[in-house]
């Protein structure tokens, strides 16, 4: 269409900015509009927060393990958070706050989405780059921006914000409140306003390049699983990430102008506020309609990477591929509707309560579509167990034990016991922390090769593997007795109570665990660090893959493949085909030049194709069968 | 050569560009959907409503945006047709008008202020009137954005091709931001008693 139009009015040279394509510095590694750049940015800056992330709870774990105990080594770290070596209290929520923002939002939402959509969807789709480059870049640095915001709130007298990721109000409306409620929540709220941005501004990309720019040949059945979650992960981001927007804006007008949306009638120190008639249960309403499809923005890029690489690593066909796309938007289009499953001990009528119940646990049929799928596509595999390849199998070990209590907490009566106790702590660092964490960890390690043209080291793939894995679930295992035991999450000691005292020595326990996976971590991030630069070079295709990303050079190029892009002619789960000389056959391969593994059902719509196929075989009857 | 080629095919890219912005109205419509809702959550709870007859002011600007949507499909009927003048003399009747409109919800504002319904008010039923207002006011200055974007281009003699899409790019916000603008005052009418 756009190719028709002629220049009419202007006859000035419209490309006199062919000839300053020499990539400075600043172009190619910090202003970069390349999407493989800004992949790894998101990345990198991903990794480095998760780091940040992962300290704070250890931070956290020790004052759980040892709430009576000084450590002068805090004081001079921490300096008046930790009066006396000892966290303040105040500072013991900061601390569980900014842990879970930067988790589910900096990490998981931007680190796992911003790096493998960007990454993996212009090379697995066939195109040059996304839809907007320019948009893409500004994408990067919101992000990097609220990061940086978000940190910064360390440095305030008072400390990080403080009222939990989720931020209710009135906790989060009055500053005076508590001291995470003053400059420290107002820049919490500045970062989620640019991360939320620059969110929506990879969103939009992400679907707008999905729908627009597949190569010829590639439609939307021919996709590979991982494309299919990124795309639908960036709808619900697209039209769930406004609404935080509203709760937001309103939340603000309440914190610095006023207003009551949320607050009503309160004394704060002894000092009645000005507030009248507000609903705090508004604020949780619009939270969670955008916060129960962020976590299914979590997941689900996770379980897309996932399917991959086990296809990939079993040499064996996903089982499934339609039940696994139909359960990713069945898990989409649901998690829109589950989200007073989080507000069941609000006061919320019970039968409105009962379909919310209903709805949340016809979720789990989705998942659990996914998770037998998962198995029976490893089921008689030809397994590869690449670090990749645990990763991958480990999510499903999470996504399964994790998944199983959600069964529990989706269940209203069940709810008003388990509401904010350890056991729901349990239930979704195991099905969203840990399952997501693994994917993306899967995730760095398959794509690896494709992102610094090196491999990383296969042993201390292993050895992070299995110390993360374990201790994952050292961690996080025992939490579900004590959420049984009615032990509630948040808490700073739980020594102050006689009837919780006796969980002290599981939380010694699983501090150490937790100490031991964080250990871990540094076998991975000396793996990462030390293979960017002196890793094994790879060949083009390490893992002998099918999808389209494989046959781009090694060799980052602006525009991914010289010449032409090439065209694809079937689905990308083409593994262990019977009659196939090897057992993966490239989705750019046609099946003109496959006759011997071809099935009738690969000419679904190609009449032509089929009689072709029907001749050479009459040509070339099977031989008999040697047992 | 390469490099020329693929940055040829990066400037005719635009019919993905011009999708992102269908997205991102989905986004803005999502967010007005939440406000909405908002609204209703907290006058069912609370049995607090506006209580009030909304000041006619908002009728005259729904005019003035309404006739800004029409004087908008004017200029993109002229750049379609190659008369550029006419172009640049409705882009900027549409901005003009979209300036008005803005100036008219600032003084409805005053009015609702005179009425004694305030910003700041313990019924905050009558607080989201500003809300509503206000965010749709900073989606009229986007809008704004986008026209004088399109007219610059105008001026700047661009090539038709990315002058058309400079025009259709603006006009899919400003008519978008007409709609919310409609839907809007219709939600106020219906809750205003």
């Amino acid at each position: 269409m756009s190719t028709l139009a002629v220049h009419d009015h202007g006859v000035e040279s419209h490309d006199h900015d062919h000839e300053h394509h020499h990539d400075t510095f600043i172009s190619k590694y910090i202003f970069s509009m390349d999407h493989k750049m800004i992949a790894k940015q998101f990345l990198i800056t991903g990794i480095t927060m998760a780091v940040i992330a992962m300290v704070l709870s250890i931070l956290f774990r020790i004052q759980l393990a040892y709430p009576e105990k000084t450590f002068p080594l805090l004081e001079t770290l921490l300096g008046h958070f930790a009066p006396g070596g000892r966290l303040a209290p105040e500072f013991y929520l900061s601390l569980v706050t900014i842990h879970g923002t930067i988790m589910v939002f900096f990490v998981l939402t931007a680190g796992l989405s911003g790096t493998f959509s960007n990454l993996l969807i212009p090379l697995q789709v066939g195109a040059r780059d996304m839809a907007s480059p320019f948009l893409n870049m500004l994408s990067y640095w919101f992000f990097f921006l609220a990061s940086v915001i978000m940190l910064s709130s360390f440095m305030v007298q008072k400390g990080p914000a403080s009222a939990g990721w989720t931020i209710y109000p009135p906790l989060s409306a009055l500053p005076k409140a508590m001291p995470g409620s003053g400059e420290g929540m107002t820049l919490w709220l500045i970062s989620m306003v640019l991360f939320v941005a620059s969110s929506l501004m990879g969103g939009i990309n992400y679907v707008s390049t999905v729908l627009n720019m597949r190569t010829k040949g590639m439609d939307l059945w021919k996709m590979p699983l991982t494309i299919w979650a990124f795309f639908l992960t960036a709808i619900l981001g697209v039209l769930a990430f406004p609404v935080l927007v509203a709760g937001v804006v309103l939340l603000i007008f309440d914190r610095s102008f006023g207003t009551s949306f949320y607050l009503s009638e309160i004394v704060v120190q002894g000092q009645v506020m000005p507030y009248e008639g507000g609903s705090p249960i508004l604020f949780q309403h619009l939270f969670w309609f955008l916060g129960h499809p962020e976590v299914y923005i979590v997941i689900m890029p996770a379980l897309g990477i996932s399917s991959e690489i086990i296809s990939t690593n079993s040499r064996k066909p996903i089982f499934g591929y339609h039940a696994m796309v139909y359960s990713l938007i069945g898990i989409s289009v649901l998690s829109f509707i589950v989200w007073g499953h989080h507000m069941f001990v609000t006061g919320m009528n019970p039968f409105l309560g009962g379909v919310f119940m209903i709805t949340t646990l016809i979720i789990a049929v989705p998942s659990a579509v996914k998770t037998f799928n998962y198995l029976a596509t490893l089921w008689r595999g030809n397994i590869r167990f690449t670090p990749a390849m645990l990763f991958a199998i480990g999510l499903v070990s999470f996504f399964i034990s994790g998944g199983l209590t959600g069964l529990f907490l989706g269940n209203a009566a069940l709810d008003i016991n388990l509401h904010d106790t350890y056991f729901v702590v349990a239930h979704f660092h195991l099905v969203m922390g840990s399952a997501a964490i693994f994917g993306m960890l899967a995730g760095v390690y398959h794509w690896f090769p494709k992102m610094f043209g090196r491999l990383m080291d296969e042993k201390l793939g292993y050895l992070h593997f299995w110390l993360t894995f374990i201790g994952a679930y050292l961690v996080f295992f025992p939490m579900h007795f004590m959420g049984l035991d009615g032990v509630p999450r948040r808490y700073y000691a739980f020594t102050e109570f006689p009837s919780m005292a006796r969980w002290l020595s599981v939380n010694v326990f699983i501090t150490w665990a937790a100490i031991l996976s964080a250990l871990a971590q540094v076998a991975f991030l000396f793996n990462f660090i030390y293979s960017i630069f002196w890793g094994k070079k790879t060949t083009q295709n390490p893992w002998n893959s099918n999808t389209l990303e494989w046959t781009a050079p090694i060799e980052h190029i602006h525009g991914n493949w010289p010449g032409e892009i090439p065209t694809v002619y079937r689905w990308p789960y083409d593994y262990s085909k019977p009659g196939a000389a090897e057992d993966f056959i490239p989705q750019t391969v046609p099946h003109s030049q496959t006759m011997s593994s071809n099935l009738v059902h690969d000419f679904e719509d190609n009449e032509a194709g089929l009689a072709a196929f029907h001749e050479w075989v009459k040509a070339n009857p099977p031989r008999e069968e040697v047992k | 050569m390469m490099m020329a080629q693929l940055q040829q095919e990066d400037k005719l890219n635009l019919a993905p560009k011009k999708f992102n912005m269908w997205i991102f109205i989905f986004t803005s419509f999502m967010f007005f959907a939440a406000l909405t809702s908002g609204f209703i959550v907290y006058s069912g709870g609370s049995g607090k409503g506006i209580k009030i007859i909304l000041p006619s002011a908002f009728m005259y600007s729904t005019a003035v945006i309404i006739l800004s949507s029409v004087t908008f499909l004017i200029a993109s009927r002229a750049a379609k047709q190659l008369q550029f003048a006419k172009q640049r003399m409705f882009l900027w009747i549409t901005a003009f008008l979209g300036i008005l409109f803005f100036c008219i919800q600032v003084y409805a504002w005053k009015i609702l202020i005179d009425m004694g319904v305030y910003f700041i008010n313990p019924n905050a039923s009558q607080s989201f009137i500003y809300v509503f207002t206000s965010m749709h006011l900073l989606h009229i200055l986007a809008g704004l954005g986008l026209l004088f974007n399109a007219l610059s281009g105008s001026y700047k003699n661009i090539p038709q091709v990315k002058n058309l899409f400079r025009m259709e790019f603006a006009g899919i916000f400003w008519h978008f931001v007409d709609i919310i603008w409609i839907y809007l005052y219709v939600f106020l009418l219906l809750n205003q008693y």
